[in-house]
Parts: structure tokens; C-alpha cells; sequence
């Protein structure tokens, strides 16, 4: 065992951890940070997905031992200072970027690094960009309106459904 | 998962000495190795990080090399390899996803060598030099099948000195579910001939098609190499594809490298 501190949604938080715990289990079980989802635990559905130093990185997929010191964003960290949805939040709501929700934290955290380095992506740069996050219930449309909406852009010009 | 002692280095010098107890293994961006620790196929008894080495990280010119830090992420490859080298920032680009990008690296995807791996083709495909903490491997003897490579027990790759071509594409055909190479081609022209360099396709990993080489060196056309067939001996067959698919896609995905590279 050895405390970890990162920064995580702006404050120092530590925890004790094993070498073995994974990022996402530091956020879930050691802050108790329950909106990082683990959906597969094996690398594939993005569900995890989370800032780490402004990069999206799946949280089943590090250990927190190796990110000591780093700065960590999580879904928590998207609403604005009031509790309000943010930006890319209010878009998901207001496009129907998800149904049961489950993929939503990851769809949310990648899009917040997709439009830091893209700030107006096109609807295939969208696409490609979120290739590692699965979703099983909306047939990805409503995303990708959710995420042009999110970047400022005109949705109405998207492909209809 | 089993747990483990966890140490992380900031020297290389410390890493291989971390590296000579018993049971340790390097982990450089863990998107392959903790997974694979995960279904306990690996289970080492230390992990030594490589990624506090600021040795380890960058990517820079030196005359007509492009020499690769080993613990160099996909994503900053892409980053900066695009103007030195397209071909190799290109193939950077198509690995997994974004996530994986940002913490998988070059060394731990050539010291995997997984057979459908990207980064193995590009190596293969420029007769890059493997250099490690203790000697310099060439491709050619570095690769040595499935899973396998040159390496010895504590040993660990220090940075990949690529040859730079002149022109140079990777044809990739996803396999998506994994978003690994179903089978794809490394293609780059040197003044001194072609070399093409193949993944995904072999039972014995990654290799090279001498007869697409010898025909493309004569002329760097995709129309020099549209009679050749790979033979579908040794090819991978799985559920993705029949080892004569794979033979079939080694000629498509090279004729499209080689009218990429242009
Ligand atoms: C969803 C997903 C999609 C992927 N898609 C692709 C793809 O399309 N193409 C592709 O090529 N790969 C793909 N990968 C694999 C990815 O590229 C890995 O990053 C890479 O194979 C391993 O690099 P790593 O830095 O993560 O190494 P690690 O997982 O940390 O290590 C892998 C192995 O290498 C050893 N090792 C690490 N660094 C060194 C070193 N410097 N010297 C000696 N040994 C070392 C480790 O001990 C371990 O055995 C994918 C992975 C995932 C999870
Ligand atoms: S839970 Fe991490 S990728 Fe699925
Ligand atoms: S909304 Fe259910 S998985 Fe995406």
C-alpha cells in the first residue's frame, strides 16, 4: 500500500492504494467518484474515460500508483461551478445523446478532449474521434448532433436519422 | 489481478537495475500489459514504470534519422513525426483510439509484437534500428515471430532510429473490433530499393514480401505488383478471415500503400 495524490476536478484528493488498483477504482471506491463508469474493464467500451494531464485516457486501463501527481478531470468535473449541466452536459440533454446513460461520462469526457484540440470538429472528425467509446442504445446520431450542438455548430445541417 | 510491487524510475540506469530482481517487468503505457494482467496471463511480481524517464520521451531528427524515444505515446508520434516522416505519424494515428494513443507507446507495442500490431510494419518496413539499454538490433533480426523478439530477459528498448524514406504509406484493413491490422502493409521507396513489410497476416508475425519489393524496385507502381499473389501458406485464419483472405488482402492493401506513398 502507498497514498496517492492527484488532482482530481481541481482539489487534492489522496488515497491509499496497491499497485494493482486502477485508476477507475481509486476515482470509484477510494473518492468515491461514482460517475466513471466501468463498462467492459478490458480496454474496449470507453465508458472509464477520463482527463488525465487534459488527455482522454481509460481509467480501467492505468494504475493510480503510475499517475501520482497527476491532474484528473471526471465527469463530476463537467458541471458548471453552480451544479448546472456544462456546455457539452446540456447538449447531450438537449440532443438525446443518451438513452439508459451508461456510455454517457466516457461520451462526455472524450468530446471535452476532442473540442480542446478541435474546437469545431466536422461530423467525421466527431465520428473518428469517438471510435473507442461504444454506445448500445443510441445508434450514435444523437451523439454526434450532441457533440456538433456542444462545438457550436449547426446541427439542422447533420444527415437526418 | 494478482497485485505487485510498483516502482517508477526516473533514469534508465535505475530502470535496469530495477528490472534485474526476480519476477519484474517494464510497463511503459499498459494497454496491452494490463489487460493481459487482468486475465492473468502476465503476473509480474514488480512493475517498473518506464514512464517518469524523461530520457525515454520525444521524438527528434538526426540527419536522415528519426529517432523515437521508447516511451513515446502514439499520440505524440502523430504529433511530431508528421513533418519528418508522414508515413510513420499516419500509421501512429490509426492505432486503437484516442485513449489508447495517449498512453500506449512504441516501445511496449515493439516489444509485444503482437502479429496484427501496427507499429512492427513500419520497423520491418524501414530497416530500423531497435536500440535498447545494452545493444542495437536491425529489424531484420529483431522480429522473430509471433509474440517473439531479440529481447533477453531484463532487457529494455531505449528508442527506434528510423531510416527516413522517401516516400512511405501504411495500408491498414481494421479489424474493428480489436482496431488492430486484419492485415496491412508498410510500404516505403529508399534511393537504395523498396522494402514492404507486412502485419496481420502471418502465423509468424510480421514479415517481408521479397518478390513485392524486387517488383516495386524496379517500378514504384501499383500496377508493377498487380499479378503478384502471397502465397496463403502460414497465413492466419480465425473467424476474421481465411488464410486465403489474408493472402488476398497482403496484395490489395499493398497496391493501396504504394499508390498512397505516390
Ligand atoms: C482497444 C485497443 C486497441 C488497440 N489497437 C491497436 C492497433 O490498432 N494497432 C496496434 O499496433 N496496437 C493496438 N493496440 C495496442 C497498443 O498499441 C499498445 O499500446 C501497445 O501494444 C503496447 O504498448 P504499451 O506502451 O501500452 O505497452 P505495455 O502494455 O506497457 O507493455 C507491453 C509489453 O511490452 C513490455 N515493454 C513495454 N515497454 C518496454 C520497453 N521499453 N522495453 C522492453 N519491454 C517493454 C511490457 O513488459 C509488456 O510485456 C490496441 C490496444 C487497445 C487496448
Ligand atoms: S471500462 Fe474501461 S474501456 Fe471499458
Ligand atoms: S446510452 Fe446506453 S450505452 Fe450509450
Amino acid at each position: 500500500m502507498g497514498k496517492v495524490t492527484m488532482t482530481v476536478n481541481g482539489r487534492a484528493r489522496s488515497a491509499e492504494v496497491e499497485g494493482r488498483t486502477l485508476l477507475s477504482s481509486f476515482l470509484r471506491d477510494g473518492l468515491e467518484l461514482t460517475g466513471t463508469h466501468v463498462g467492459c474493464d478490458t480496454s474496449q467500451c470507453g465508458a472509464c474515460v477520463v482527463l488525465v494531464n487534459g488527455q482522454a485516457v481509460k481509467s480501467c486501463t492505468a494504475f493510480a500508483a503510475d499517475l501520482d501527481g497527476a491532474e484528473v478531470t471526471t465527469v463530476e468535473g463537467m458541471a458548471n461551478p453552480d451544479g448546472s449541466l456544462g456546455r457539452i452536459q446540456q447538449a447531450f440533454q438537449d440532443y438525446h445523446g443518451l438513452q439508459c446513460g451508461y456510455c454517457t461520462p466516457g461520451m462526455v469526457m472524450s468530446t471535452a478532449a476532442l473540442l480542446a484540440e478541435n474546437p469545431k470538429p466536422t461530423e467525421e472528425e466527431v465520428r473518428h474521434y469517438l471510435e473507442g467509446n461504444i454506445c448500445r442504445c443510441t445508434g450514435y446520431q444523437n451523439i454526434v448532433r450532441a457533440v456538433m450542438a456542444a462545438s457550436g455548430q449547426d446541427v439542422g445541417a447533420l444527415a437526418a436519422e | 489481478m494478482y497485485n505487485f510491487d510498483f516502482v517508477k524510475p526516473s533514469s534508465i540506469a535505475d530502470a535496469v537495475a530495477a528490472l534485474a530482481g526476480e519476477d519484474a517487468q517494464p510497463l511503459s503505457g499498459g494497454q496491452t500489459l494490463i489487460p493481459s494482467m487482468k486475465a492473468r496471463l502476465n503476473a509480474p511480481g514488480t512493475l517498473v514504470s518506464l514512464t517518469g524517464i524523461p530520457e525515454l520521451v520525444g521524438v527528434c531528427r538526426e540527419g536522415d534519422m528519426l529517432v523515437i524515444g521508447a516511451a513515446t505515446t502514439h499520440a505524440q508520434v502523430a504529433r511530431d513525426a508528421a513533418a519528418d516522416f508522414p508515413g510513420l505519424a499516419a500509421l501512429a494515428g490509426q492505432i486503437g483510439d484516442p485513449a489508447v494513443r495517449n498512453r500506449g507507446t512504441i516501445g511496449g507495442s515493439l516489444a509485444n509484437n503482437d502479429p496484427s500490431a501496427c507499429y512492427p510494419a513500419a520497423a520491418l518496413g524501414t530497416g530500423a534500428t531497435i536500440v535498447t539499454d545494452r545493444r542495437e538490433i536491425g529489424a531484420d533480426d529483431y522480429f522473430q515471430g509471433m509474440f517473439t523478439t531479440a529481447l533477453e530477459e531484463g532487457e529494455i528498448i531505449t528508442a527506434v532510429r528510423f531510416p527516413i524514406p522517401q516516400a512511405s504509406a501504411y495500408a491498414k484493413f481494421v479489424q474493428p473490433a480489436s482496431r488492430f491490422a486484419l492485415t496491412a502493409a508498410f510500404v516505403a521507396r529508399f534511393e537504395s530499393g523498396v522494402r514492404v513489410a507486412i502485419t496481420g497476416a502471418s502465423e509468424n508475425g510480421v514479415f517481408r514480401w521479397a518478390e513485392a519489393e524486387a517488383a516495386l524496385s524496379s517500378d514504384f507502381s501499383a500496377d508493377a505488383i498487380a499479378g503478384l499473389a502471397c502465397s496463403p501458406d502460414e497465413m492466419i485464419a480465425d473467424l476474421h478471415g481465411t488464410a486465403a483472405y489474408r493472402a488476398h488482402l497482403v496484395g490489395v492493401m499493398t497496391r493501396r500503400a504504394v499508390a498512397a506513398a505516390g
